[in-house]
C-alpha cells in the first residue's frame, strides 16, 4: 500500500529558527570531518617522520586552514547550543535541596569551556 | 525481551557532544589554524618529536582516542540524523552503520596507538 507522504524539500529554508538548527546539526560533518584528519595525521605519525611532515605541509594549505576557520565557528555554535540545552539534557541538578537554575547550567558550561580551552592554549604556549 | 543498544550509543553520543562543546573549537583552532600558520604558537609545538612522544605516553594514548573515537560517535550518530531530516529515508539497518563506521575509525585509531610504541 502506498500512503500520501508530503514532501521535505527545503523545508529547512522556511523559517530563520529551521536554519539555525540545520547549521547546528551539520556542525556534525565538520566534526566527523575534523577527527578524520585527526586519524589520518595520527596514521601519517605512526609512519614515520617523512610522512608525517607531509601531513602537516598539507595543513599549512589555504584550503586546509579555510576549512579548518569554518569547522572551528561552526562547531563554537554547536558548543554555545550544547550548554544552552543543557539544562534539558542533564538530570535535574540540585545543591542543597534547590533546583539549579537553567541560566546557571548555561553559565557554567561556557565558563568551563572558556577556561579549559585557554588552559590548553597557554599549556602549549 | 530485547535490550535496546540506545543508551550505549547516546552515552557516546553524549560524550563526544560534551568533549566537543568544552574543548572542540580551541583544538580546531590550535592544529588547524595557529600551528599551521605559526599564529600566537610556534609551528613545532606539533612537531614529529613531540606528537610522537604524546602518542607514545600513557596519558596522550587515551586523549587521543578519546578526541577522535567520541567526535566520531558524536558526529556520526547526527549524521544520520541529518540525512534522515533531509528527507532520506534511511532505515535502522543504516543507524547500526553509521555507528560501526564510528567504531571502526576508534579500533583503527586504537591499532596505531598500541602500534606507535
Amino acid at each position: 500500500m502506498k500512503t500520501y507522504m508530503r514532501t521535505m524539500n527545503g523545508w529547512w529554508r522556511r523559517n530563520p529558527f529551521y536554519l539555525w538548527y540545520t547549521l547546528r546539526e551539520w556542525s556534525a560533518f565538520f566534526l566527523t570531518a575534523y577527527a578524520l584528519v585527526l586519524l589520518f595525521g595520527l596514521a601519517r605519525l605512526a609512519q614515520g617522520e617523512a610522512q608525517y611532515e607531509a601531513w602537516r605541509a598539507s595543513l599549512a594549505t589555504p584550503a586546509a586552514v579555510v576549512f579548518h576557520v569554518a569547522a572551528m565557528l561552526i562547531v563554537l555554535y554547536h558548543a554555545w547550543t550544547w550548554f544552552k540545552v543543557m539544562h534539558k539534557t542533564l538530570p535535574f541538578v540540585r545543591i542543597a535541596g534547590h533546583r539549579v537554575p537553567d541560566g546557571a547550567i548555561f553559565a557554567a558550561g561556557i565558563v568551563s569551556s572558556l577556561v579549559l580551552s585557554l588552559l590548553l592554549l597557554w599549556g602549549l604556549a | 525481551m530485547k535490550r535496546s543498544n540506545r543508551p550505549i550509543f547516546w552515552s557516546l553520543f553524549g560524550a563526544g557532544g560534551m568533549l566537543s562543546a568544552l574543548v572542540g573549537p580551541m583544538l580546531i583552532f590550535i592544529t588547524g589554524v595557529a600551528v599551521p600558520l605559526g599564529f600566537l604558537l610556534p609551528r613545532d609545538t606539533l612537531s614529529y618529536e613531540r606528537m610522537l612522544a604524546f602518542a607514545q605516553n600513557g596519558f596522550g594514548k587515551v586523549v587521543i582516542l578519546a578526541v577522535i573515537g567520541l567526535f566520531l560517535f558524536h558526529g556520526l550518530h547526527r549524521i544520520y540524523h541529518c540525512l534522515h531530516e533531509l528527507g532520506l529515508r534511511l532505515g535502522h539497518g543504516w543507524m547500526a552503520v553509521f555507528h560501526g563506521l564510528a567504531a571502526v575509525g576508534t579500533l583503527v585509531t586504537a591499532y596505531l596507538l598500541v602500534a606507535i610504541g
